[in-house]
């Protein structure tokens, strides 16, 4: 199993085995005591990356403490001692390798206040390992540890439910705390996520399925016990050498920031830089940047041979056809795929200052090769990290996530985040201590599709956006009202079409510009070919979302009857639209009313079994975080009417 | 589809990115050289960043005057070959212009005293980013340094004060008179340094090869003889086959005995050994938190 043991006996085949071996970067995060130190000590002990003067400095320390037996956690504990004298715990790097894999562990203390270390941690991480007590269940800060997951766009995350033997193994336990977690991470962006009930101080699913030990009826044995065999999945170990991590790389935008120009003799003109996404071969059109100028490469040069093709993550020099100026701080990408050139932008933003994040105040930004001034125009939000909602606030404080708004001094060539980590991240400096004060990633912009856009959404890269004939504002001045976007979301039945209809009426007579999009007319024509299964639905809405924008567009004040239950879904709406133009109206009544009510028969035909995956009967409905509620059991279609008239005012 | 690339390469494209956003950030970087092989693997690494140009800043050699001959002999041929520049600070000069005293006894090194030649040397050329070749495993006090490490204006290292690294992005940003040490190789291992060299097939100096010596045993450690350390009376001489996994100064590197005699010899030894390479580190056995009071002191 391990490197070291099954080396002495392939001694040929070893030799060359390195040179297929591959690189997983982890972060892992958990509360204090969960049990991380005694965690990675497991993984580096049972993968045999400890060495005897190691081993021997943590037996003399743990026998001196009068501990039984080796306390693996003082491995790593270089931070707990920090932790004592009030140094700065920060992220601290281990290593270990089995024949598949390197790996390299970004370990983030779990202290609360520790945000802006689990986001520096997780900012290299392919794949993140939440720890959760087995006795404690999901903590706040284990739902805290899986949002900075998915706000930093890791692509894996693993559930580690440790001291599964301070529970009895009980299979209970763990699914117990699967669900609480499957149901939180619901509002999360995480597709992938594996669930593992370990015990790291036995060391049980950890590197081996079983172990010597006494077995749970209390018999001591000498036989290899496997203490949970109700579980079916990998090990720990296992999961992290097999996991594939490929498919987080953007192989599609070409992006190539220049670091540094390599200029040997009057006859060579060489551009170094890192590939950040995409490829590239000799004579592919490309574009640079700021100067819009264009050429061909003409090589890729390497120490070596120069290369046929270059991919993301090559460290290459680029020459190219024509003489054209570029200096560090430009981009080579390709001609008919230009990231977003511009100096307003809106990002997410986590503080990690103690003094808090200013508005108009002067900072220097670092983005890819780039550094240029700095404003901060508006503090958007702040996150309630434990809550997920979202709370007003003009600054941000020390390990504090809010959204942001933008301005650079220079323009810059950014990608959403979500679609590109490297062109659409940046670090905020103090021009002042010139140390690092925050970290950014990127928002899409209203121009740009969002999540998931690399399977339905992502617009053709050959497709400049073309600005509006008549602008908006034009329209809404000759209209004598603003347009806007009302969407009314809820189960079937609770009443969104009788409020949206009535609602309309009354516009109309007040002589306003409006549209009615409701779901059932949608799905006849527009959204005939779509079904109810999750990708459909979401599809369903992704196109009303997109045609309601074009109705606001020109000037209208757009409603929409969906039933709509993914909060993702409707928050990539509310992202299409200007801030504070998509109004969500969550229309609600007792799961009991509307079955009562059934005005389209659909409960009846779900209780008969006819159909399944109803919303409000046998699927969930996600409850928005910041709309407007309107409870049908509790006030009347007028006085929703009324209430709603003005709230578009 | 891409394939996706092996640890080596991954680890090689990463310390080219370091190298490059040192020469584009600082004014006066250099390139500290030790002679040992994650320097070596430095200059490897160096010589391809800048490909077709030669390396855009010196090598910076801390001599302690207690070198074993193979070193220097090894470092001139290299400096020759690759025609890079190479600037020598001497602690013997140190000691003679009285800026340090000369430790005594027999556990007397020079390796305390290359700190103050370091940050002399560091200060007279006026370097603001000196690239050096530290590895995270190496020790548990180095597992949380930056790539970019912020030093005073006095050299020294206020782990206060390091500022967080996020995605590749380094920032080397600085007010007058500090400077920073940079570890481009922060994330290799002491196997991926093997094997690294083993496929680039880089040239190390011979006696990181098994041969035979005459060494001493002090506390565990294998010593050589040589003029620098004072070997005490009941101290045996003893010829061994012994090979060094690290190389510095010759009165605190020990050697390990050893029949490894080629790389792939080596490697196995490497991937069997039951000891880290610093375990054979005389300098730091003297105490336990050797690595943090020196670091702190401005050695690394
Ligand atoms: N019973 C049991 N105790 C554990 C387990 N893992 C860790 N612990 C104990 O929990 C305590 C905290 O562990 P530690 O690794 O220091 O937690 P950290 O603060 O998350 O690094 C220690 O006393 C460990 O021995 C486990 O799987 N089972």
């Amino acid at each position: 199993m391990s490197k070291k043991t099954s080396n002495a006996q392939n001694h040929e085949q070893q030799d060359t085995k390195y040179l297929d071996m591959d690189l997983l970067r982890f972060t892992t995060a958990g509360s204090v005591d969960d049990g991380k130190s005694t965690l990675i000590g497991r993984l580096l002990y049972d993968s045999k990356s400890i060495f005897e003067d190691q081993m021997d400095a943590i037996e003399k320390t743990s026998k001196s403490s009068g501990e039984e037996g080796v306390n693996l956690a003082l491995l790593t504990d270089g931070l707990k001692a920090e932790r004592e004298q009030k140094i700065t715990i920060d992220v601290a790097y281990r290593y270990f390798a089995t024949p598949k894999r390197k790996f390299i562990i970004a370990d983030t203390p779990g202290h609360t206040q520790y945000t802006r270390n689990m986001v520096t941690g997780a900012s290299t991480a392919e794949l993140a390992v939440v720890l959760i007590d087995a006795s404690k269940g999901v903590l706040t800060q284990s739902r805290r540890h899986a949002f900075i997951s998915s706000l930093l766009q890791i692509p894996h995350l693993v559930v580690a439910v440790n001291k599964m033997d301070l529970v009895d193994y009980d299979e209970e336990v763990f699914n117990e705390i699967v669900a609480d977690f499957r149901n939180f991470s619901k509002k999360l962006d995480i597709d992938n996520i594996t669930y593992i009930p370990i015990s790291a101080l036995k060391g049980d699913n950890v590197v081996s399925k079983t172990r010597v030990g006494k077995s749970t009826n209390g018999q001591k044995g000498s036989e290899e016990t496997n203490f949970m065999s109700w579980y079916n999945g990998p090990t720990l170990l296992h999961h992290l050498e097999t996991v594939k991590v490929d498919a987080s790389h953007n192989v599609v935008d070409f992006r190539f920031p220049v670091q540094y120009v390599i200029r040997p003799n009057q006859n060579f003109r060489g551009f170094s830089g890192r590939i950040v996404s995409g490829r590239i071969k000799p004579g592919d059109e490309i574009t640079v940047l700021p100067s819009k100028l264009s050429s061909k490469v003409k090589e890729i040069v390497t120490k070596g041979e120069n290369l046929k093709e270059a991919f993301p993550g090559d460290s290459v020099v680029l020459t190219i056809e024509d003489e054209i100026d570029i200096s560090r701080g430009d981009m080579i990408v390709r001609k008919n795929n230009v990231p977003k050139i511009t100096t307003h932008f809106e990002a997410y933003i986590c503080w990690m200052d103690d003094d808090a994040m200013k508005t108009g105040k002067k900072y220097q930004m670092m983005h890819t090769t780039k550094v240029t001034p700095v404003f901060f125009d508006e503090v958007i939000y702040k996150m309630n990290v434990d809550t997920l909602s979202s709370e007003d606030a003009d600054e941000l404080k020390l390990n504090e996530i809010g959204r942001v708004k933008l301005t650079s001094a220079q323009p810059l060539f950014i990608d959403a985040y979500q679609v590109n980590q490297r062109t659409g991240s940046f670090i905020v400096i103090d021009p002042a201590s010139n140390v690092t004060v925050g970290a950014g990633m990127i928002r899409a912009s209203s121009t740009e599709s969002t999540k998931n856009s690399k399977l339905k959404t992502q617009t053709s890269p050959n497709i400049v956006w073309e600005p509006w004939n008549i602008p908006r504002e034009e329209r809404e001045k000759r209209n004598g009202h603003q347009a806007n976007v009302l969407w009314f979301t809820g189960i079937s039945g609770a009443g969104k079409s009788t409020i949206a209809k009535a609602l309309e009426k009354k516009l109309w007579e007040e002589g306003k510009q409006t549209v009615l999009l409701d779901g059932d007319q949608v799905r006849h024509g527009l959204n005939g070919d779509l079904g109810f299964s999750p990708e459909d639905r979401t599809e369903n809405i992704r196109r009303v979302g997109e045609t309601a924008r074009l109705f606001f567009e020109h000037g209208n004040i757009v409603l929409c009857t969906f039933v709509s239950p993914y909060a993702e879904d409707r928050e990539r709406v509310r992202d299409l639209l200007p801030d504070g133009k998509f109004i969500e109206v969550h229309v609600m009544c007792d799961p009991k009313t509307a079955q009562e009510r059934d005005p389209k028969g659909l409960y009846e035909k779900a209780k008969k079994g006819e159909i399944k995956g109803l919303t409000g009967y046998d699927a969930d409905h996600e409850t928005p975080n910041s709309a407007l509620t309107i409870d049908t059991d509790a006030i009347s279609v007028d006085d929703a009417v009324e209430l709603l008239l003005s709230k578009i005012k | 589809m891409t394939k996706r690339q092996t640890h080596l390469k991954q680890l090689e494209d990463e310390g080219i990115y370091i190298m490059r956003e040192v020469a584009a950030q600082f004014e006066r970087p250099v390139l500290l050289f030790s002679g040992g092989k994650d320097s070596i693997v430095m200059v490897h690494l160096a010589l391809k960043a800048f490909y077709p140009a030669k390396i855009p800043f010196p090598l910076m050699h801390v001599d302690t005057g207690h070198n074993f001959d193979e070193t220097i002999a090894f470092r001139d041929k290299l400096v020759e070959e690759n025609n890079v520049e190479l600037i020598v600070g001497s602690v013997q000069e140190s000691i003679d212009k009285g800026d340090v005293k000369e430790e005594t006894g027999p556990d007397a090194s020079r390796n305390a005293l290359q700190t103050v030649t370091l940050l002399d040397t560091l200060k007279k050329h006026q370097v603001d980013a000196a690239l050096g070749g530290g590895r995270r495993d190496e020790e548990k006090a180095r597992a949380k340094e930056r790539f970019f490490s912020h030093r005073d204006a006095f050299g020294q290292w206020d782990p206060k004060n390091q500022r967080p690294e996020l995605w590749n992005m380094y920032n080397g940003l600085k007010n007058q008179g500090e400077h920073f040490r940079v570890f481009p190789i922060s994330n290799w291992t002491e196997m991926d340094v093997w094997q690294y060299i083993a496929q680039e097939e880089i040239d190390i100096p011979e006696i990181y090869f098994a041969h035979e010596r005459k060494v001493f045993n002090r506390r565990g450690v294998w010593l050589a003889d040589t003029d620098y350390v004072n070997r005490m009376e009941e101290e045996e001489l003893e010829t061994r086959t012994v090979r060094f996994r690290t190389i510095g100064d010759a009165t605190c590197t020990g050697a390990v005995l050893s029949t490894a005699s080629n790389m792939e010899e080596i490697i196995q030894e490497v991937a069997s050994a039951r000891q880290t390479e610093r375990g054979n580190r005389h300098d730091d056995k003297r105490s336990e938190t050797a690595m943090e009071d020196r670091k702190r002191q401005g050695y690394f």
